[in-house]
C-alpha cells in the first residue's frame, strides 16, 4: 500500500457491532465504511455534501458521511442502511419505499432511508410540509420524488400499525 | 396441460421490482461497489484544454511513484485507436491533439485510488494550445471557421421539405430560441471492474446501457475477438443516455490486460461531468405562418445542435430534431434544416428525449406566440392543429395508430387547477379562527407559509411581487431506434422444476438502469407462461443483444422478445401436453425436463430519411405527452416556484402502473430542471460548474405535486399494444413550465433554463 503512512485506530459501533480499522487522518467516514469495512450500502454521489446519498445515522442523527472524517467519530455509534432492517424483515421505512415504488435506480435510496428513519422517530406523524422538508436535503434523479413522499407517509402509517413491535422500528442499533 | 393458472403480478399489475428489496437493504451491488482482493485502481489524466496539440507525454514521473503498476498512453492501445457509437472518431487516449477539456490523455493503475490520482497528475504533457471552436452556429454555417475534424464541421445536415415554401399566411410569428447544455446527472457515477481472464480475454463488470455495443467498440481497440470480451451488467445508478457511450470500459480493460490484475475505475462527480456526453445545446430559429383563425399554413425552422468534439449519437439527434421539428401538428408546408456541428465543447449525445426535446421547446414557444397573435388560448391553438390517427408528418409518414392529441388536451385543460396562491388576499385562505393566529405566525393570511412561495424559507417575499402563471406544452417522441436501424432484442426463456415447482428463468442482455425493466420482464413471463415463480437472470453478453436501454424502447423490444420466447416455450409445452393429456405443468416438466427457447424480436422496419427532402417512414412508433404547469413567480427577484404539474400521456397499454407513473414523474422532473435550473455553463470551451453545488438538479422542494392521467389507446403493431413511455414527459414539461413563467411575467424568455436574472433584470431594467 502506497497510501500516506500515519494511521490512527478508529473504533466504531456499526449496526450494533464493534468494528475497527487503522486509517489515515483524512479518511472520510464514507470511505471508511465502504472500503475499510466493506459496507457498500452507503453510496457516494457527489463527495461534497449536496446529494445526501451518503447519509448515515451517527448516534441516531443523520450526517453526511462524505463530510465526516472517520477519526472524528471514533467511539461513536453508526447505523448504515445495512443496519436498518430487523433480523428477518425490512424496517417500516424500507418496506414503504418498496411498496410505494419510492426508488428506481436506488442509488439515492440508502440516504433517504436513513434520513427518513431518524425523522419519523422524532416526528411519527408528520404533516405534508414537514415530510417534504425532511427529505429536501436528498437528491433523487429518477423518481421526481412523488413516490418518495408517499413512502414517507406510508412508513409513518406502517410504523404506527406496528408500534409495540420494537424489532420493526429500525434506526437505532 | 393446464396453462390457465391465473398468475397475479402479470402484465398490468403493479408488480414489485425484484431488485427492490436488495436496494432498500443496501445489498444491491452497484458498479462502484465491486471489489476483488488484489485489485488495482485506475485513474485518468484528462486534458485541461479544449483544443491543443500534444507535443510530448512523459510518463516517467508517474511510473516512479511507489504503488503504481502501469501508466498507459495512446501508444499502448493494443488495437484500433478510435471508437464511437456511429462513427469511430473518438480516440481511446488522445493521440496528437485534444479536442475538448476533459479528453482522456493517459491512464494509470495503482494499488490505491489516491495513489492512482496522484500518479495521473504526475504525468507531464506538453501542450500547444490552439484557439477553440465554441460557436456551433459558426462551426456549422461559416465556411471560414477552423475545422475541428478534417472532414468538416458538419456532422449531419438533414433538411425536411414538404409542400411549397409557404406563403399565403395571414399571421406570421418568428422566434429565436436556445436550449442550454443539460447533464443527465445520474446519481451513481461511472464505474466498472475489468478482470483479466486466463484465455487472454477480459471480463468486464460495468454500469452501462447497451452491453453488446460496448463490446463491439471495446474488442477492436483491445485487438481481441468479440468472444474474449465478456460483459456483465453491474448495478446501474441511473443512466438517461449518459451511459450509451463508452467511458472507462476500454481504459480499465487495457490496464487489467497490461498488469494481469483486476482493475476498478470509479469516476468522482467532477470527473463524471467530463466523462460522459451531455444533451446537445441548441440554437433554433422558427417561423410559423397561419390563417387568421390559427390554422398552420407553414413552418420554417433552422436548428443547430452543438455536437461538441466527437460524433457520439449526433446524427440520430439531428434525425429526431428534423423529423419531429414541427411537433404533433398538421401542417402542409414545411421547410426545416437541422444540423449538428463539431466544436471544441464537450461531446454531446444521448439524453432522454434527444433531438425532440430541443425542438419541442422551440415549436411550443412558437405555438404560444401564434395563439397570442390569433387571439386564441394556448389550448385552442393546439387543438386546432393537433394531429390524430391518419395525419401525415412533415416527413410524409402517416401516423397509423391512435394519436388522440385533441382529446388529451381537452382532458388536461379540464383538470382542476390548484388552489389560490399562498399570497392571495382571499378570505378563503384563512385556516381556522383568525383570532387564534397572531400576526406574523406562519400560515396566516397576513404571513403566508414561506415554503409555499418562490424563494422558500429564504423568506425573500411575503407575496408582494409574486404573480401566478399557467402554461401548456405538447410533445411527440419517436419510440425505438429509427431511420432504418436494425433494432432488435433477444430473450432466452427456460421453464423447469425448481424445488418441485415450475419456475421460469428469463435471460436477456437488456440493461436495467432503474426504469424497472426487470419487473416488466418477469410480469410478461408470468402472463405468457402462467408461472408464478420467475427469475430474471443478470444481463450479460452470453445471450444475444437486447439493444440499448434508450429511446423508450426496452418494454417494446425486449418485452417483445421475452413474449416471443415465452410463446415458443408455451407451444412446446402445449405439444407435450397434447401428447400426454391430463398432466399438469409440473408433471410435464418432471417427465420431459426443462424447456428452453431463445427468440429475437424486431419492430417494424423503418427507412432512412431522404437526405435532400427528409421524406420517409423513419419511425416505428410515436408517443404523445401533454403537460400543464402552474407557477408562482417573484418577478422582482426572478424566483420561480412550480406549484403543480399535470400531465396526460397515452401509453397504449399499461404494463406496470406504479413503475409507469414513476417514469412520468421522473421525466417531468428532468424537463422542469431544464426549464429552470439545469445547465452546464461553458466559457471558451471550459466547463464552469462540474459539481452538484453549481449544477442544480431539482430537489423535492423544486418538484411540485403531479396530477396524472394515463390513457390506453393500444398500438396494434406493438406487443400488448404498448407505447414507450420514458421520454415523452421529458419533452413537454419544459415548454409548459417556460410558458407558465411567461404567462406570469409577460416576458419573451426565449432561452432555457430561465435564469433568475432573465426575469429580474427585465423587470428592473
Ligand atoms: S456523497 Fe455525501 S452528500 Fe453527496
Ligand atoms: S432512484 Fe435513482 S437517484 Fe433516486
Amino acid at each position: 500500500m502506497s497510501e500516506e503512512t500515519t494511521r490512527y485506530l478508529v473504533t466504531l459501533v456499526v449496526n450494533g457491532v464493534v468494528r475497527e480499522a487503522a486509517v489515515p487522518a483524512r479518511r472520510l467516514l464514507s470511505d471508511f465504511l465502504r472500503h475499510d469495512l466493506g459496507l457498500t450500502g452507503t453510496h457516494v454521489g457527489c463527495e461534497h455534501g449536496v446529494c445526501g446519498a451518503c447519509t448515515v445515522l451517527l448516534d441516531g442523527e443523520p450526517v453526511r458521511s462524505c463530510l465526516t472524517f472517520a477519526v472524528t467519530v471514533d467511539g461513536h455509534e453508526v447505523t448504515t442502511v445495512e443496519g436498518l432492517a430487523g433480523d428477518n424483515e425490512l424496517s417500516p421505512v424500507q418496506r414503504a419505499f418498496t411498496e410505494c415504488h419510492g426508488l428506481q435506480c436506488g442509488f439515492c435510496t440508502p440516504g433517504f432511508l436513513c434520513a427518513v428513519t431518524a425523522f419519523l422517530r422524532d416526528n411519527p406523524a408528520p404533516t405534508e410540509e414537514e415530510a417534504l422538508e425532511a427529505v429536501s436535503g436528498n437528491l433523487c434523479r429518477c423518481t421526481g420524488y412523488q413516490n418518495i413522499i408517499k413512502a414517507v407517509h406510508r412508513a409513518a402509517e406502517i410504523q404506527a400499525e406496528t408500534q409495540g413491535r420494537p424489532e420493526d422500528r429500525g434506526g437505532r442499533a | 396441460m393446464k396453462t390457465e393458472t391465473r398468475t397475479s403480478l402479470g402484465v398490468g399489475a403493479s408488480a414489485p421490482r425484484p431488485d427492490g428489496a436488495l436496494k432498500v437493504a443496501g445489498a444491491f451491488a452497484y458498479a462502484s461497489d465491486l471489489w476483488l482482493d488484489g485489485m488495482l485502481w485506475g485513474a485518468t489524466l484528462r486534458s485541461p484544454h479544449p483544443s491543443a496539440w500534444i507535443r510530448s507525454i512523459d510518463v516517467g514521473p508517474a511510473l516512479a511513484l511507489p504503488g503504481v503498476f502501469a501508466v498507459l498512453t495512446h501508444e499502448d492501445v493494443p488495437g484500433a485507436k478510435f471508437y464511437g457509437l456511429e462513427h469511430a472518431d473518438q480516440p481511446v487516449l488522445a493521440v496528437d491533439q485534444v479536442r475538448y477539456q476533459g479528453e482522456p490523455v493517459a491512464i494509470v493503475a495503482a494499488d490505491h485510488p489516491e495513489t492512482a490520482r496522484r500518479a495521473a497528475a504526475a504525468v507531464v504533457v506538453e501542450y500547444e494550445v490552439r484557439a477553440a471552436v465554441t460557436d456551433a452556429r459558426r462551426a456549422a454555417l461559416d465556411p471560414a471557421c477552423p475545422l475541428v475534424h478534417p472532414g468538416g464541421n458538419v456532422v449531419r445536415h438533414q433538411p425536411v421539405r414538404a409542400g411549397s415554401a409557404g406563403s399565403g399566411a395571414e399571421v406570421v410569428v418568428t422566434g429565436e430560441y436556445e436550449v442550454g447544455m443539460q447533464d443527465q446527472a445520474f446519481l451513481g457515477p461511472e464505474a466498472g471492474l475489468a478482470v483479466p481472464a486466463d484465455d487472454g480475454g477480459v471480463d468486464l463488470y460495468v454500469a452501462t446501457q447497451w452491453l453488446h455495443v460496448d463490446r463491439d467498440q471495446i474488442a477492436p481497440c483491445l485487438a481481441l475477438p468479440e468472444d474474449k470480451v465478456r460483459l456483465t451488467l453491474a448495478g446501474v445508478g441511473g443512466a438517461f443516455g449518459a451511459r450509451e457511450d463508452l467511458s472507462m470500459q476500454i481504459h480499465a480493460s487495457m490496464l487489467a490486460l497490461r498488469t494481469g490484475r483486476p482493475v476498478k475505475i470509479v469516476y468522482g462527480r467532477e470527473e463524471s461531468f467530463f466523462g460522459h456526453v451531455h444533451r446537445h445545446p441548441a440554437w433554433m430559429r422558427y417561423e410559423h405562418g397561419a390563417t387568421a383563425d390559427g390554422r398552420l399554413v407553414y413552418v420554417k425552422a433552422e436548428i443547430v445542435l452543438d455536437g461538441g468534439a466527437y460524433c457520439s449519437s449526433s446524427p440520430a439527434v439531428v434525425g429526431n430534431a428534423a423529423s419531429l421539428g414541427v411537433g404533433p401538428y398538421e401542417v402542409e408546408n414545411v421547410w426545416i434544416d437541422a444540423y449538428a456541428a463539431y466544436t471544441n465543447n464537450p461531446p454531446c449525445g444521448a439524453m432522454r428525449g434527444f433531438g425532440a426535446v430541443q425542438a419541442c421547446y422551440a415549436y411550443e414557444s412558437q405555438m404560444d406566440r401564434l395563439a397570442a397573435a390569433c387571439g386564441l388560448s394556448p389550448v385552442e391553438i393546439r387543438v386546432r392543429n393537433a394531429v390524430s390517427q391518419g395525419s401525415r408528418l412533415a416527413t410524409g409518414q402517416v401516423i397509423d395508430s391512435p394519436a388522440p392529441l385533441a382529446a388529451m388536451l381537452g382532458e388536461l385543460a379540464a383538470m382542476p387547477l390548484p388552489g389560490p396562491p399562498a399570497y392571495a388576499p382571499s378570505g378563503s385562505r384563512r385556516q381556522g379562527g383568525s383570532g387564534a393566529r397572531a400576526r406574523g405566525m406562519i400560515g396566516t393570511r397576513e404571513e403566508p407559509d414561506p415554503r409555499r412561495l418562490p424563494g422558500g424559507v429564504g423568506r425573500t417575499t411575503r407575496g408582494e411581487g409574486v404573480r401566478r402563471g399557467v402554461g401548456y406544452g405538447v410533445g411527440i417522441k419517436n419510440i425505438c431506434f429509427s431511420e432504418g436501424f436494425d433494432d432488435y432484442s433477444t430473450a432466452r426463456v427456460r421453464v423447469e422444476l425448481l424445488g418441485g415447482e415450475p419456475h421460469a428463468l428469463v435471460h436477456t442482455a437488456a440493461a436495467e438502469v432503474g426504469q424497472g425493466l426487470v419487473a416488466v420482464q418477469a410480469q410478461i413471463a408470468r402472463t405468457e407462461l402462467g408461472v408464478d415463480r420467475v427469475t430474471v437472470a443478470p444481463a450479460d453478453t452470453s445471450v444475444g443483444s437486447a439493444g440499448s436501454s434508450s429511446a423508450s424502447r426496452q418494454s417494446y423490444v425486449t418485452g417483445g422478445a421475452v413474449k416471443a420466447a415465452c410463446e415458443a416455450v408455451r407451444r412446446r409445452l402445449e405439444a407435450l401436453a397434447a401428447a400426454d393429456p391430463g398432466l399438469s405443468l409440473g408433471e410435464l416438466l418432471d417427465r420431459y425436463g426443462p424447456v428452453e427457447e431463445t427468440r429475437e424480436y424486431r419492430h417494424r422496419p423503418t427507412v432512412p430519411l431522404d437526405p435532400v427532402t427528409g421524406q420517409g417512414d423513419s419511425h416505428t412508433q410515436l408517443a404523445l405527452c401533454v403537460h400543464r404547469a402552474v407557477v408562482d413567480v417573484d418577478v422582482e427577484l426572478g424566483l420561480v416556484k412550480v406549484v403543480e404539474l399535470a400531465a396526460v400521456q397515452d401509453v397504449g397499454r399499461i404494463l406496470n402502473p406504479l413503475a409507469l407513473e414513476g417514469q412520468i414523474h421522473g421525466g417531468s422532473a428532468q424537463g422542469l430542471g431544464l426549464a429552470l435550473l439545469e445547465e452546464i455553463q461553458m466559457r471558451d470551451g471550459r466547463v464552469l460548474n462540474p459539481s452538484f453545488t453549481d449544477y442544480l438538479i431539482p430537489t423535492i422542494l423544486d418538484m411540485p405535486p403531479m396530477r396524472l392521467s394515463i390513457l390506453e389507446n393500444p398500438d396494434p403493431n406493438a406487443p400488448y399494444g404498448l407505447r414507450g413511455a420514458g421520454e415523452p414527459p421529458t419533452l413537454s414539461s419544459t415548454p409548459a413550465v417556460a410558458a407558465a413563467v411567461r404567462a406570469a411575467t409577460g416576458l419573451a424568455l426565449p432561452r432555457v433554463p430561465i435564469r433568475p436574472e432573465d426575469i429580474a433584470l427585465a423587470h428592473t431594467g
